[in-house]
């Protein structure tokens, strides 16, 4: 049986999320980290919540970095472990369409749980209901970017027994523009000053991403699957 | 006319004319950094405004703009070896990856130490001097990338498209001043107006920067040689070289 190619993505997308759902601890994960990560902050600095709101953006954001770093772990490994990647990659649909799908479920269970749970964190953190909005919007354009960035970074280290501290060196530099914008725009946002440049930036890098980042990441997984 | 450049693909011819043109490199490097540094630091006036400080700039500068053309360098050598497969390609990306890393942090430690008694400070979160920090974890990045892969062909194109990945900084480091109102100055040598800088003190950075370019070209030519040695220790013009 032959399906077309966008049949393909879907199909790779529905097995993505149905795997994920089977195991819901696994799911749960990343946003415990998250919450915790998040909790350490206050308790090691101070519980002053005038203090706490200015450093919030980017404990917020740093705190997604890392979660979503974590994740990657899952995005190709089993799947390379047990063959399945190969055999996808045998398909005839080429690996494109497969690191598509898989980048995009990896998000929606990720990243964007990541982003719902985000209120919680910020009103903990003391981050105003006004600043909500952009603090949701730029972190779901982040995250999204983050795992096109992940996408990449797992594609060239899968293979590697060590591969985990090299894949956090590998993508958090090439992070630190989308920590700088959405910590930015959320900040902006609190202050009550214009967002739209901060929010058109991180728009244009997750942009960029999805149009580049799966080529990138294919290229990456043909030259460490061979 | 193109028979030189395809030339270029050929490790021997490579090896070759990078022994020859390495101690050319290395004279002429020396004569241009000799002469900048002794007109940079002994001959040009003190700047009016940061004394006898500015001179920082003579190995400051050409090492920030070494940084990112070596990156730059590394980068086309990269996508070269990957898109026609040309090994040299990998072995110029590989030997320069060092050298690269070495200006940043060359850039960084001579900035900071500037900043000091300039800015009261020896680093700023700056957005060029963050962007300069990320480039050099870049460098460390690709560096071991590469070496952690225990099939050598393997980590040279994962390292090559981490390389090709990692250009999207380049430009964030050389238009930061421009985008983002920042601590760091902006061009003075390179703008619209021509350079805002009196000539005794111009030329000898620019020496310097020229110097900097043709060290690095002798560097490269040495660390090529090892890079294409190793990588070709196998075949028989290696075994007739290292006889010889």
């Amino acid at each position: 049986m032959t399906v077309g190619a966008r049949e393909a993505l879907f199909l790779i997308l529905r097995r993505e999320l149905r795997l994920s759902f089977r195991r819901p601890e696994q799911l749960a994960q990343p946003l415990v980290f998250f919450l915790i990560v998040t909790t350490l902050f206050p308790l090691g600095l101070s519980v002053q919540l005038s203090l706490l709101r200015d450093m919030a953006p980017g404990v917020l954001w740093v705190a997604a970095l890392l979660s979503s770093l974590l994740s990657l772990d899952a995005l190709f490994k089993s799947d390379a472990e047990d063959g399945t990647l190969e055999q996808l990659a045998l398909s005839g649909h080429g690996l494109t369409v497969v690191v598509v799908a898989k980048t995009v479920a990896h998000w929606l269970v990720t990243g964007l749980a990541l982003v719902l749970v985000s209120p919680i964190v910020g009103t903990a953190l003391g981050i105003p209901t006004e600043a909500f909005a952009t603090m949701l919007l730029s972190l779901a354009l982040g995250t999204l970017t983050l795992s096109w960035l992940g996408a990449i970074g797992t594609g060239l280290t899968i293979g590697l027994r060590r591969g985990n501290v090299l894949l956090s060196l590998i993508v958090l530099p090439l992070a630190t523009p989308l920590l700088i914008f959405g910590a930015g725009a959320t900040d902006r946002a609190m202050s009550g000053s214009g967002v739209a440049g901060a929010l058109y930036l991180l728009a244009a890098l997750c942009v960029l991403t999805c149009t580049l980042a799966p080529f990138a990441a294919a290229a990456a997984l043909r030259i460490t699957l061979e | 006319m193109w028979t030189w450049f395809y030339k270029l693909a050929s490790p021997p011819y490579v090896y070759g004319v990078a022994a020859r043109f390495a101690p050319w490199l290395f004279g002429a490097a020396a004569l241009t950094i000799g002469y900048g540094l002794i007109a940079g630091l002994g001959i040009a006036p003190p700047d009016y405004q940061q004394g006898e400080a500015f001179r920082m700039i003579y190995v400051h500068v050409p090492a920030a703009i070494l940084s990112v053309t070596v990156y730059s360098i590394m980068a086309v050598a990269s996508a070269v070896a990957l898109i026609w497969r040309i090994k040299v390609g990998h072995a110029v990306a590989a030997a320069s990856v060092p050298i690269g890393a070495s200006f940043t942090l060359m850039t960084l430690v001579t900035g900071s130490l500037w900043g000091k008694p300039m800015w009261g400070t020896y680093w700023a979160w700056d957005p060029r001097l963050t962007s300069e920090l990320i480039l050099l974890f870049l460098y460390v990045g690709v560096m071991s990338l590469r070496s952690a892969f225990e099939d050598p062909a393997r980590g040279d194109r994962a390292a090559a498209l981490l390389a090709v990945v990692g250009v999207v900084n380049v430009p964030i480091v050389h238009f930061s001043v421009v985008w983002w109102n920042s601590l760091h100055q902006g061009s003075t040598i390179v703008t619209l107006e021509g350079p805002k800088m009196p000539g005794s003190m111009l030329w000898p950075l620019l020496s310097m920067w020229l110097g900097f370019m043709l060290f690095y070209g002798a560097v490269l030519c040495i660390r090529v040689q090892g890079e294409v040695l190793n990588r070709e220790r196998q075949s028989a013009w290696v075994r007739e070289a290292v006889k010889s």
